[in-house]
């Protein structure tokens, strides 16, 4: 299942559920993404711009990748856009499968691909300053162990 | 007529998110061009290549990719999702 919203969402409430629907599956792996504070701790917000429509399309692409890699029984990603703050949750994926190493595989995947495959920008507001957060040459390289 | 559009630094730089265009660009690097040649501020956002991801129809593609058909072309920088 794939969820692009702007509404802040509880990792406990989202992964309870999950679980709860995975018929099968011996194991559950997930992943939360949090707003970190800046270098300076003076982060007010974060806000992430998305494009509609390509980012749940890059996203469904994503997951279908992982459940063709792995043998997984089921598929979580969901994913803030708006404004945020320090502490909040941004994403989470969650995989389930019969076995733990195809779960933690398939999150990793995920988590790799949709860092610099899914269309998310960051901007962070500190003080007066509104950055855009630059992509890291590691992302770029973390793709390509797959 | 196609419908751009921009995302985050490119979007600022540009001045607008979306816009309809005529072209006659056969690929999306020709494209390019034709939008640097306009004026300084279309000629800015795109001076550094590297630092720009396009995709047509919302499917990332490379600057060589044909425009033939394409309804939808979206410019913006590398995407930090995650």
């Amino acid at each position: 299942m794939i969820r692009v919203q702007s509404e802040l969402f509880d990792m406990g409430a989202e992964l309870n559920r999950f679980a709860a629907d995975v018929a099968g599956a011996g194991a559950v792996v997930s992943f939360s993404g949090l707003v970190r504070d800046v270098a300076t701790g003076d982060l007010s917000k974060m806000i992430i711009e998305h494009y509609p429509g390509m980012t749940e399309k890059a996203l469904g692409e994503i997951a279908e990748q992982a459940r063709s890699r792995w043998s997984l029984t089921d598929v979580f990603v969901l994913h803030r856009y708006g404004e945020m703050t320090p502490g909040e949750p941004i994403m989470m994926v969650a995989t389930a499968a019969r076995h733990r190493a195809d779960a933690f595989a398939a999150a990793e995947f995920l988590m790799d691909y949709l860092k610099s495959r899914a269309p998310f920008w960051k901007q962070e507001i500190a003080g007066d300053k509104a950055d855009w957060v630059a992509a890291r040459d590691e992302d770029e390289v973390a793709l390509k162990r797959w | 007529m196609v419908e751009l559009r921009y995302f985050a630094w490119l979007r600022e730089r540009v001045g607008v998110g979306h816009e309809q265009v005529e072209t006659e660009a056969a690929t999306v690097g020709e494209l390019i061009n034709e939008l640097k040649d306009r004026d300084e501020a279309y000629a800015f956002a795109f001076s550094d290549l590297s630092a720009i991801r396009a995709a047509v129809d919302q499917e990332l593609v490379e600057f060589d990719a044909p425009l033939a058909g394409a309804r939808e072309i979206a410019f913006f920088p590398p995407m930090t999702g995650g």
